[in-house]
C-alpha cells in the first residue's frame, strides 16, 4: 500500500497509516531514509497512540529502506511494516513495488510506504492513497483549540474496490476512524460510518 | 603427595614508586584502605584502616578508588595465561592464584629456574609478586604470604620445619577461629602442631573447614588431599578453508564454513553471538567482517545470511587464499523441542530479523525507541540498541504530544499579538502558515540538574493553520525573564 501525503510536512498520512495497522501484538518495523528523517521528523513515542513497540531503522538510502522492508516482510511476527521514502529514487520502480506487494501478500504482514514530494509513478501497490489534512472538528471544551483530526482520504487506485474520496475524523482514544461524505459546498455531514479493516486488507 | 604448588600474590599496582599510594573502597564510615604500595607500607599503613586517619598521618598520600571487579576479571585472564607453565591453575582468594606444577618444573630447568622465569615474566607485565613452591596448596599459600623472602622453595622433607615458625593466620582460617586460637595462646603453626591431636579434635570436631585448624593443618602438611579444580577454557569455534589458488569471491565457501562452525557449536551445545569472517589476501592483508546475533544461534543458513550484502564491499585485491569463520563470542544454547502442534518454523523469527538488519546497517541504526524519565520532549525517548534487548511496552502517561518530532527543532519566524501570547502566523521553510486555532501554552521548565545555566523555559503551543495542518511550536523563554533578549520560536513537531 502506498500513501502520498498532500504536502511533505503533513503528518496526517502517518496518523492514517497507524490507524490501519492491525493490533496483533507484535512490533512495528519503521524504516526511514535520511531525507525523510530530516525533513519530516522521526516518530515520537508519546504521540503515536499505540502500545505496540516500534523497531526503528534510521537508514541512509532509499535502497536500504527497501531492503529492510523486504526483510521485515519475511517475519510474520510483526504487526506491520512502515517505510518512508523521500522523492522519486530510481530503485523504487515497478519491480520493487511488486516485490513488496507479493511478499506482503505471502506473509500477511501489511506494508505501508509513505512517499513524500514525489509524483505517483507506475507502481504495483495494491492500494494507493492521497491524504491531506483538513481543519479539525470542533473541540468540545475550547472553541479556540484544534479538536479531533480530520483528513481527506482519496483512494485513487485499488485492486479490490472502488476508488473514492472520504472525509475521515479519527478518535485517538477509541482508535476509530469515522467516515463522512463531503457536500459540494464544502460542509461535512457527520454520519456514522466506519471503515472496516477489510477495506484496507 | 608429590605435588608442587606455587602461589602468587599481587599487591597494589605500583604507579608511583616513591610516593605512598593506596587504593580505597567504601567502608561503613567513609573510605577505607583496600591495598597499599611499598612506601605506604613502610609508613605503617595497612588494609582496612580509614583513609582520613592515614591522610592525617601522611598528607601527601595519594589515593584512588579500587576496582575489585576489574581486578577479578584481570585475575581470571591471568590464570589462563599462567597455564604456560603447567596444565592446571585456579584463582585462590581475591589476590592470588595457584598452579599445580607437578612434573612440570624440569621443562624449565628445575624449580629455581622456573620460579625465576615466573618472576621475570610477571614483573614484565607490571606485577609485583610473591612466589612459593611447596608440596601442598596450604603450605604454598602460607609461605607466599607469610614467608621471609619473595621466593620460597620448600621440599617435602622440611615441610613441618618450614611451617613451624609461621603464625596461625597462615592456615587460611576465619577471623573467629584466629581469635580463639590467640586466646588459647597458640600463636604459631608449630605450637598448634605440638598440641595433642585428641584435644584439638574434641574441640573442633564439628567445625567447618574454614574454622577447623586441625583440617587446615592436615591440608598444609599433606595428610589430607586438596585437589585443584581450575576453570575450563572456553571452547573455540573456528573453521578454515585453505584455497589452492587465489580467488576473488568468498561466497561459495561460506555455507561449508558455516556448517563446520555450527557442527562444532552443536557438539558442545553452544550458540554463536558474534561471528567473525577473516579473509587473508595473497598480498599480506586481512579483511575482517563481523556480525552479531541478538540471541545465540547455530543455524547454518542464518549465519551465512548475516554476511549478505557485506561481501560485495570487500576489496579482494589480487585474490585471497585463506578464509576463516569463527564464533568469537558464544553462549550455551540448549536444544528446545517445539510442541507437537506448533506450526512449522518457516517464518523468520523477530530476533533473526534484528540480526540481519544490524549486520547489514550497523548496530547503532536499528533500535527500539524507549520512553525515558524526562519532560523535555526530545529527551523523553531514547534509542535502545535492538541487539540483545527486548522491547518494552509503551504504556505511559497520556499527554498531548505530536506524532512526529523534528530533531533538532527548526527556528520559525513568528507574528504575535502580545509577546507572551499565542502566535498568529509563522514562516517555516519559506512558507507562511496563518494560524486558525491554537491550544496552550504548555510550559516545560528546563531540567536544572542537567541543563546549562541560562537554559530558558519553553512554552509549547499546539496550533492549526488555515489548511488544517497541525504543528507543535514553542517559544524559548519569556520576553522579560532576564536570560537574553527576545525569545526565539521553534517548530518541534507535527500532529496527525
Amino acid at each position: 500500500m502506498e500513501v502520498f501525503p498532500d504536502t511533505s510536512v503533513d503528518a496526517s498520512a502517518t496518523g492514517f497509516v497507524l490507524s490501519q495497522i492491525p493490533r496483533k501484538g507484535g512490533p512495528i518495523l519503521w524504516a526511514q531514509d535520511r531525507l525523510s528523517r530530516y525533513q519530516a521528523g522521526e516518530p515520537c513515542l508519546a504521540g503515536l497512540g499505540t502500545s505496540l513497540p516500534v523497531l526503528h531503522a534510521a537508514l541512509k538510502r532509499p535502497a536500504d529502506v527497501l531492503w529492510a522492508l523486504e526483510e521485515g516482510l519475511r517475519c510474520s511476527g510483526l504487526s506491520g511494516v512502515i517505510g518512508e521514502i523521500w522523492g522519486d529514487p530510481a530503485v523504487l520502480d515497478f519491480t520493487a513495488t511488486k516485490r513488496l506487494a507479493l511478499r506482503a501478500e505471502a506473509s500477511g504482514v501489511p506494508v505501508w510506504l509513505i512517499r513524500r514530494s514525489c509524483v505517483p509513478n507506475l507502481s504495483a501497490a495494491r492500494e494507493r492513497w492521497r491524504i491531506a489534512a483538513m481543519p479539525s472538528s470542533p473541540h468540545p471544551d475550547d472553541a479556540q483549540a484544534p479538536g479531533q483530526p480530520r483528513w481527506r482520504l482519496e483512494l485513487f487506485r485499488s485492486r479490490w474496490r472502488k476508488p473514492g474520496v472520504w472525509i475521515a475524523s479519527y478518535d485517538r482514544k477509541t482508535r476509530r476512524l469515522r467516515l463522512s461524505d463531503q457536500f459540494s459546498d464544502g460542509s461535512v455531514a457527520d454520519h456514522e460510518e466506519t471503515f472496516g479493516q477489510s477495506a484496507v486488507g | 603427595m608429590d605435588r608442587w604448588r606455587i602461589t602468587r600474590k599481587r599487591s597494589a599496582k605500583a604507579l608511583w614508586d616513591d610516593t605512598p599510594f593506596v587504593l580505597t573502597r567504601e567502608g561503613h564510615h567513609g573510605e577505607v584502605i583496600h591495598a597499599v604500595n611499598a612506601p605506604a607500607r613502610t609508613l605503617g599503613m595497612a588494609r582496612d584502616a580509614r583513609l582520613v586517619d592515614m591522610r592525617a598521618l601522611c598528607p601527601n598520600l595519594r589515593a584512588q578508588p579500587a576496582d575489585p571487579k576489574g581486578d577479578h576479571e584481570a585475575l581470571e585472564k591471568l590464570v589462563f595465561w599462567a597455564r604456560r607453565w603447567c596444565p592446571w591453575s585456579a584463582i585462590d582468594g581475591e589476590d592470588g592464584f595457584v598452579l599445580d606444577t607437578t612434573g612440570a618444573d624440569h621443562l624449565f630447568g628445575g624449580e629455581t629456574a622456573m620460579l625465576a622465569d615466573m618472576e621475570a615474566r610477571l614483573s614484565a607485565i607490571g606485577l609485583s609478586v610473591r612466589l612459593a613452591i611447596a608440596p601442598t596448596w596450604g603450605a604454598a599459600w602460607a609461605l607466599a604470604r607469610y614467608g621471609r623472602n619473595d621466593h620460597e622453595i620448600c621440599s617435602p622433607g622440611d615441610l613441618a620445619q618450614r611451617l613451624a615458625p609461621l603464625p596461625v593466620s597462615a592456615l587460611r582460617l576465619d577471623d573467629k577461629t584466629l581469635l580463639l586460637l590467640r586466646r588459647l595462646g597458640l600463636k604459631t603453626i608449630g605450637m598448634l602442631a605440638d598440641v595433642p591431636r585428641l584435644s584439638l579434635a574434641r574441640r573442633f570436631s564439628r567445625a567447618q573447614l574454614q574454622a577447623n585448624p586441625l583440617l587446615r593443618l592436615d591440608q598444609a602438611m599433606g595428610d589430607m588431599a586438596e585437589p585443584i579444580s581450575g576453570p575450563r577454557e572456553a571452547p573455540r569455534f573456528l573453521a578454515t578453508a585453505g584455497l589452492l589458488e587465489p580467488l576473488q569471491d568468498p561466497t561459495p565457501y561460506l555455507p561449508t564454513l558455516s556448517q563446520d562452525v555450527c557442527t562444532k557449536l552443536d557438539a558442545q551445545g553452544w550458540g554463536a553471538r558474534r561471528v567473525c569472517l577473516r579473509i587473508y589476501r595473497t598480498d599480506g592483508e586481512v579483511r575482517i567482517l563481523e556480525a552479531a546475533t541478538s540471541s545465540p544461534s547455530r543455524d547454518t543458513d542464518h549465519l551465512v545470511r548475516l554476511f549478505d550484502g557485506n561481501l560485495e564491499r570487500l576489496d579482494p585485491g589480487f585474490g585471497f587464499d585463506l578464509i576463516t569463520l569463527e564464533a568469537v563470542v558464544a553462549e550455551p544454547l540448549s536444544v528446545a523441542q517445539p510442541s507437537l502442534d506448533a506450526p512449522a518454523q518457516e517464518e523468520v523469527h523477530l530476533s533473526r530479523l534484528i540480526d540481519r538488519l544490524s549486520a547489514r546497517f550497523g548496530t547503532g541504526v536499528i533500535a527500539w525507541p524507549t520512553p525515558r524519565d524526562s519532560h523535555i520532549p526530545e529527551r523523553a525517548q531514547g534509542p535502545v540498541s535492538a541487539l540483545g534487548n527486548n522491547p518494552k511496552s509503551l504504556a505511559g502517561v497520556p499527554r498531548t504530544r505530536p506524532l512526529r518530532l523534528l530533531d533538532p527543532p527548526e527556528p520559525v519566524g513568528v507574528l504575535y499579538a502580545v509577546p507572551e501570547g499565542p502566535p498568529a502566523q509563522f514562516v517555516w521553510r519559506r512558507q507562511v502558515h496563518r494560524i486558525a486555532r491554537h491550544q496552550g501554552p504548555e510550559r516545560i521548565a528546563p531540567e536544572w540538574w542537567r541543563a546549562r545555566s541560562g537554559t530558558r523555559l519553553r512554552d509549547y503551543y499546539c496550533v492549526e493553520d488555515k489548511s488544517g495542518r497541525r504543528f507543535w511550536l514553542y517559544r524559548e523563554g519569556l520576553p522579560d525573564d532576564g536570560w537574553g533578549g527576545d525569545p526565539h520560536w521553534y517548530l518541534h513537531g507535527m500532529f496527525a
